[in-house]
């Protein structure tokens, strides 16, 4: 004796909200009857196990039959076959596209290919997101790639318009589409206490600087290739250590701005030098596909890194790289302002970010 | 030659992937009328493909475009191998035939395979262009309009009810033709959605001849079933009330449905002694209820014995012969493929519907020279509300019940050795309708007798229906026995020589229908009768059972609900007339069953009357089930019912205290629900007026729910009546388990109510939240040996469970009503219990509802201040509209498209009726660009072919780009809350079928039939909205057949369903409508006004 069969068909389609986070965190059905009995449904409506057991299969059998248009979410607002309000449906696309932070640190920066895929079980046991749910996030990542990839105009807009994401999780969309596609490390020990929203900071302020489309608004690839160009005139910057004057020159001019505004200037004033190398090493490596992904670790190491042994405070940062910056504008033989300002606006907003526990 | 059809392709969308190696498709489509084939060219290597394809014309009789629907097919080219079909679409030209209704169908469609579902859509655009008066050709009835609804339409008035018209046809299955066993599955199901497309257009033309040969141009509450007898073949046949309606128009408006005041009604007279002796019971279950030793087997009526029917039974004798009331030849139009014999298949099919077409006229001459003795025979009307006044006298419900052997419809041999208490007929088996006609006869002859009885000379709320298992077919009708104003009436459609009633003393309108249309002195059946509690003038009963909705003017007492008894019965597995007999046999027992359940169930919740009480029996191969659904209330009018007691016959197996556990328990039950249902009666009436009321409480007996041998009825009917006291005995468990069983109903969760009827009786504060829904749950009962007992509980455990269900679903929406529950079982399997629900959830106004009975315990029915307020609210629209042409609340559309729009419809039939009307101007402004889009957006259309440029009006906004679709409302009831209907655009009438191949992979046969119903609400919604509308009214899934065979990991469904088609905006007033906007979906031309 059982229910063979059971459906719950509405004219408009009912959706649960809790029921559908569930099912997008992977939860088996009777998994998720569990959690809703936990959560207390049951006294709400004076239902049973049954009751509940079969409005989940229900929603599961609606969300997997939607999965199909969730995929192409333009598709969901011109489909037929249900009935769901504008504002349900922002909601089912937001959350469809919404991902686990501690899951997407881990595909951060990779290669989004099938050897990626089959290492998600190990991710899933690491980070205990399900893998069902890790699936729809890796695709999901994917999906996005492959859409944006070929399309000109801004990338940000360019996501937002093809799966009607919102402002906030279109930029992150943007981010891990920028990180995918350059390859950044993300994974080394000394990176983990970053964030993922301090790289999807980070990878806005490189795509609104670094990229070809913040010269040029029209091109293919735009927003996920970093300006060639751009990298082969950050050569340039190496004057600012390689010439010895110029590099005394320079630290005088910010210790002098410095001095008695912080506690930390004594080791501002020592490890000056060795800070600049790297900074400038850094942009003058740039060139370098391999230097490039590595870009994040080399922030760290050569400049996050002492700072913090030195015990810096954040506005101890602040106040350094503001008047390292702008000490180069003073300096009469450093004829590339524009690309140090280029470079330097996007480092030091990165640092603000990445500067932290 | 009346008609040229016309169709435009325009474009495809989201069609599925059928090029494997591109990764694209190469789609055409074929647009297909009648016999006539149009195709589009290629559009290569696109899902989605811009066809822009010319104006298809067709050049049609009107006859044609009644029955045929328009076929349009997407094909994927294919240059080596045949071209393969993406899926179909199938458009029902009916409502562009009357000029009242749509004028174009434009929109996309759903393109629908019946092996895959859904795949992709299609923008296609027809028109009608109809030359001649239509009139003159009698062979159509374009120009009726059809109505679902089982009340006279919203924006309509009724200047006459004709009375019934009925109707059926016959073919072959296709799914049991020989050539199904070598075609695909796929062709199977098309030939078969094909022919009933083909049969139910044709049948609705055949009623609508019928509806103007009486002089009315409307049916209302049209209800058409399919009988899937299976080998025997293919029933479809419909019913309804032929009438005349006036469109509510400028001037008119306001006191059209005031015109007679209920107060007028005249009362019956309670010396008025109905000739009939009056042999039948109360309550009308006409079989065992609490009369005397009853005779189980009048359900059935004796064919043999029964009077013929009055039409000649002579089969047409040339087809070429024009009927007596028509000039029009029945010449086969051109292209109908004559194919010789009958029954073989496309085009002898043709020649066989034909026939039968020319049979019915026959019988219509015949009947029309012999003073209409057809159309007068049965006083029958398929409404459940009615106008204020129409409604007299309400004597209770009538049904009858009939056990058929099923004949092969075209095997005379076979049907000779098979047939059933039809051997009168055996000469005429080979000519159906005929047999199926005769069938319904006696069934309807045995209504009205019980109808006369009761001392009614009309039934309303009338219904049939039928339960069909192999070869045994339980034909049922019932409806509710009353006597109506004949003011209304034609003369002639009522007998009304024996309820000619002296209009005495007017009866208030909230109690006189309840007033006994019966003599008293000489009573049909043993009941209590009582002054009527409000007016104190005539007798009412103690309790009434109807089929109707509650009239609008009743007063009730606190809330209603919904009370269903449910019944399993065990047979044995048998065959042929073995088998009918036993069928039969059980029938009067499960009726009786049913009816003391109701009963004590009513009694239990401390109510006294039943509204839309509807009795289904389903016959299985080795189970009868039984549901009985119907709305408790508390008339005021009524006396209070007594309590229920209970006492041991025999102490021996029963100690005193389980007895007295019982009772508390019982009693208890019974607070509990006065409190629930807010029932606290003014008792104080009594002393007051101080008339000589015998006995005003007395106690109920409490019906054994119990097979038992007639002779205890009886004497426990002696005393009945005299005794202030209980009357059930426990002497057996089963009698224990019964009692249980009638406490085991759980009540609705706080915040909900629900109701079978219209709408919840006591709750007037509807607001806009709407939620229609369908649910179906089959379940398998693997226990071999089952009692009764096992059954019946888990019979109703899956009941109860369903609506549990629904309460869980619907919390978001609380306070809310779950209205117009529609609960349909079936056996579709040995083992297999199938229950479908439809039903709409509604949100109302709690502060309101809970106030009011506060201040004043007896509110008056909800439709009655609603009607009122529309008037009113219709008059001054009048007024505005006619004084200042453009009324400012609605200048919202700019008014030069409107000129435009207008300008570009002017070639249409009947323009200037058509603009005539405030309503129409208003209809104009609403879908502005739906009408210009015909004539002056085609060059819009190839800029942009992606948005359909006509439903820009009405496209409810949307936070994101893209196209996006029109929202449509859908409910079971005949109005949406909080709006109002502007107009009907027809009748909505879909069979689809659906088969897998694959059912674990669609996700078992949950996942196949979740999507299948899904995809019928998506194509019914596409072709509203195509029609132009945003809401079908009255909508309801009366056919769900569901198969299975999952060895095969096969399984299939056919799905009917129905519903009205109409324009609806929102109530103008603020007030009327103060939570617009928890709407879940909000209606698009809602949207429209209010901007």
């Amino acid at each position: 004796m059982a229910v063979e069969l059971d459906v719950f068909v509405g004219n408009t389609t009912i959706m649960d909200e809790e029921v559908y986070k569930l099912w997008l965190d992977g939860y088996t059905v009777n998994d998720a009857v569990k959690v809703r009995m936990e959560g207390g449904v049951m006294e709400e409506c004076e239902a049973s196990a049954d009751v509940l057991l079969s409005d989940t299969m229900d929603q599961y059998r609606t969300f997997q039959m939607c999965e199909r248009l969730l995929h192409s979410p333009a598709k969901l607002a011109n489909q037929l076959l249900f009935q769901i309000t504008p504002h349900r449906q922002a909601v089912l696309i937001e959350r469809y596209y919404a991902f686990d932070d501690a899951f997407v640190r881990e595909v951060l920066g990779k290669k989004l290919s099938k050897g990626t895929k089959k290492d998600l079980d190990d991710i899933s046991a690491k980070t205990s997101v399900t893998l069902k749910s890790c699936r729809r996030q890796f695709d999901n990542f994917k999906r996005v790639f492959k859409v944006v990839e070929e399309l000109k105009g801004p990338l940000v807009e360019n996501i937002r318009q093809h799966f009607l994401l919102s402002d906030k999780l279109g930029r992150d969309y943007a981010a891990i589409v920028f990180f995918a596609n350059n390859r950044f490390e993300t994974g080394k020990r000394k990176l983990q206490y970053l964030t993922f929203q301090d790289f999807a900071f980070c990878a806005g302020q490189l795509i609104n600087n670094w990229t070809v489309g913040a010269v040029d608004h029209m091109v293919e690839d735009m927003d996920v290739d970093l300006d060639k160009e751009f990298l082969q005139e950050l050569k340039e910057l190496k004057i600012l250590i390689t010439d010895k004057d110029l590099l005394d020159q320079h630290k005088s001019l910010v210790c002098t701005a410095l001095r008695g505004k912080t506690k930390a200037f004594n080791e501002m004033e020592a490890n000056f030098k060795n800070l600049s190398r790297g900074l400038v090493n850094i942009a003058a490596k740039l060139t370098n596909t391999k230097d490039v992904r590595d870009f994040f670790i080399d922030l760290v190491e050569k400049f996050i890194e002492p700072c913090r042994s030195d015990r810096w405070t954040a506005a101890d940062m602040r106040l350094y790289l503001t008047h390292y910056t702008n000490s180069a504008h003073i300096l009469d033989t450093f004829k590339h302002q524009v690309v140090w300002d280029r470079y330097m606006g996007v480092i030091k907003s990165c640092i603000f970010k990445m500067y932290h526990d | 030659m009346p008609g040229k059809l016309k169709a435009k392709i325009v474009a495809g969308r989201h069609l599925p992937v059928m090029d494997r190696a591109s990764d694209l498709t190469d789609a055409f489509v074929e647009v297909k009328f009648g016999n006539t084939t149009f195709k589009t060219d290629v559009f290569p290597k696109s899902l989605n493909p811009q066809w822009n394809s010319e104006w298809f014309k067709f050049e049609v009789d009107d006859e044609d475009l009644q029955d045929e629907p328009l076929q349009v097919t997407v094909l994927d080219h294919d240059t080596y191998s045949a071209n393969d079909a993406i899926g179909k679409v199938y458009i029902d030209i009916d409502p562009l035939l009357c000029t009242e209704a749509a004028s174009v169908i434009s929109g996309w469609f759903p393109i629908y395979d019946t092996i895959h579902g859904i795949r992709g859509e299609i923008n296609v655009l027809v028109k009608v262009e109809l030359f001649n008066d239509l009139n003159r050709f009698r062979q159509s009835s374009c120009g009726v309009k059809f109505f679902c609804t089982t009340s006279i339409p919203r924006c309509y008035r009724a200047a006459m009810v004709h009375g019934f018209v009925e109707e059926l046809v016959v073919n072959e299955d296709p799914e049991y033709q020989w050539i199904d066993r070598i075609r695909t599955p796929r062709a199977s199901n098309e030939a078969r959605q094909r022919l009933i497309s083909l049969m139910s257009g044709e049948l609705q033309r055949k009623i609508g001849l019928k509806v103007l040969e009486m002089g009315g141009n409307a049916v209302v509450g049209y209800l058409q079933c399919f009988d899937l007898e299976g080998e025997s073949g293919l029933v479809v046949r419909a019913i309804g009330t032929a009438c005349t309606l006036d469109k509510l128009s400028s001037g008119s408006a306001p006191n059209t449905n005031t015109h007679t005041h209920p107060n007028t009604a005249p009362a019956s007279n309670a010396c008025n002694s109905p000739s009939k002796d009056g042999k039948e019971p109360v309550f009308g279950e006409d079989l065992l209820s609490s009369s005397g030793p009853p005779t189980p087997f009048r359900a059935l009526p004796t064919s043999s014995s029964s009077p013929p029917p009055p039409f000649s039974p002579s089969k047409p004798c040339s087809r070429q012969s024009s009927s007596s009331d028509t000039d029009l030849s029945l010449t086969p139009k051109t292209g109908m493929g004559s194919g010789g014999s009958v029954g073989k298949e496309a085009g002898p099919l043709k020649t066989l519907l034909r026939q039968q077409t020319q049979t019915a006229l026959e019988q219509r001459g015949a009947s029309s020279s012999g003073l209409l003795i057809n159309t007068g025979e049965f006083p029958f009307f398929t409404l459940t509300s009615f106008p204020p006044g129409f409604l007299v006298h309400v004597g209770g419900v009538v049904s009858a019940r009939s056990v058929k052997l099923l004949d092969r419809i075209h095997n005379p041999a076979l049907g000779n050795t098979r047939s059933y208490k039809l051997l009168d007929w055996n000469s005429v088996t080979a000519d159906e309708p005929e047999t199926r006609d005769a069938w319904w006869e006696e069934i309807r002859q045995e209504i009205k007798s019980h109808a006369k009885a009761l001392g009614c000379h009309a039934v309303v709320g009338y219904s049939e229906s039928t339960s069909i298992c192999e070869e045994v077919c339980i034909l049922s009708a019932s409806g509710t026995a009353s006597i109506l104003n004949p003011r209304f009436m034609r003369e002639g459609c009522l007998d009304i020589g024996i309820a000619d009633h002296r209009f005495e003393e007017p009866s208030p309108p909230s109690c006189g229908f309840c007033h006994i249309p019966y003599d008293e002195l000489n009573m049909p059946f043993p009941a209590q009768l009582t002054y009527c509690y409000h007016c104190r003038r005539q007798k009412v009963p103690d309790v009434l059972f109807t089929t109707i909705d509650l009239p609008s003017e009743a007063s009730v007492t606190g809330k209603g609900c919904l009370i269903q008894a449910r019944l399993c019965r065990l047979k044995k597995k048998a065959q042929g007339e073995v088998n009918a007999t036993a069928i039969s046999n059980m029938l009067p027992f499960m009726e009786y069953e049913l009816h003391t359940q109701l009963m004590n169930k009513l009694k239990l919740r401390s109510m006294n009357a039943l509204f839309g009480l509807h009795i289904q029996i389903s016959v299985g191969e080795n189970m009868l089930l039984g549901l009985a659904s119907a709305t408790g209330v508390y008339l005021t009018a009524l006396p209070a019912p007594g309590g229920i007691q209970i006492a041991g016959k025999t102490p021996g197996d029963l100690s005193n205290d389980h007895i007295s556990t019982i009772q508390k328990r019982i009693n208890d039950t019974i607070a509990k629900n006065k409190e629930l249902y807010q029932i606290n009666p003014p008792e104080l009436n009594e002393e007051l007026v101080g008339s000589p009321i015998p006995e005003p409480r007395h106690r109920s007996r409490l019906f054994r729910s119990h097979s038992e041998s007639s002779d205890e009825v009886s004497e426990l009917d002696l005393s009945h009546g005299k005794k202030d006291a209980f009357v059930l005995e426990i002497d057996d468990t089963d009698a224990v388990e019964d009692i249980h069983s009638l406490l085991i109903d759980a009540p609705p969760p706080s915040g909900f109510y629900s109701c079978n009827t219209e709408v919840m009786p006591g709750i007037n504060t509807w607001t806009s939240g709407v939620q229609m829904f369908t649910s179906v749950r089959v379940f398998r009962l693997s226990n071999a040996n089952l009692t009764n007992q096992g059954l019946n509980k888990i019979f109703t455990d899956l009941c109860e469970n369903l609506l549990k269900s629904f309460y869980f679903k619907l919390r978001s929406m609380i306070p809310c009503c779950l209205c117009h529950l529609n609960f349909t079982v079936a056996v579709p399997e040995d083992e297999l219990i199938q229950v479908a629900v439809t039903a709409v959830a509604m949100t109302f106004d709690k502060d309101q509802t809970q106030e009011k009975p506060a201040e004043k315990p007896i509110t008056k029915g909800s439709g009655d201040t609603e009607e009122q307020l529309q008037f009113s609210m219709e008059l001054c629209a009048d007024s505005s509209l006619a004084n200042s042409q453009p009324p400012s609340k609605i200048s919202g559309v700019p008014e030069s498209s409107n000129i435009s729009s207008r300008a570009a419809s002017v070639d249409y039939g009947s323009f200037a009726d058509r603009c005539s009307t405030w309503l129409e101007l208003l209809r104009l402004k609403a879908h502005t660009i739906r009408r210009g889009s015909v004539k002056t957006i085609s060059s819009l259309e190839r800029s942009s072919p992606l948005p359909d440029g006509r439903s820009r009006s009405l496209r409810s906004t949307r936070s994101f780009g893209g196209t996006s679709v029109t929202v449509v409302k859908m409910t079971p009831l005949s109005f949406l809350p909080g709006t109002r209907i502007i107009k009907y655009l027809g009748i909505i009438n879909m069979f689809f079928i659906r088969e897998t191949t694959s059912l674990r992979e669609e996700g078992g046969v949950s996942g196949f039939l979740h999507s299948f119903i899904a995809e019928v609400f998506a194509m019914v919604r596409a072709h509203v909205a195509a029609l132009g509308g945003n809401a079908v009214v009255s909508y309801s899934m009366k056919e769900c057949v569901f198969m299975e065979n999952p060895n095969k990991n096969q399984a299939q469904c056919l799905i009917n369903v129905s519903g009205d088609a109409v324009i609806c905006v929102r109530e103008s007033d603020p007030e009327a409508t103060p939570s617009m906007t928890n709407s879940a979906q909000s209606c698009s031309s809602e949207t429209d006004t209010a901007t």
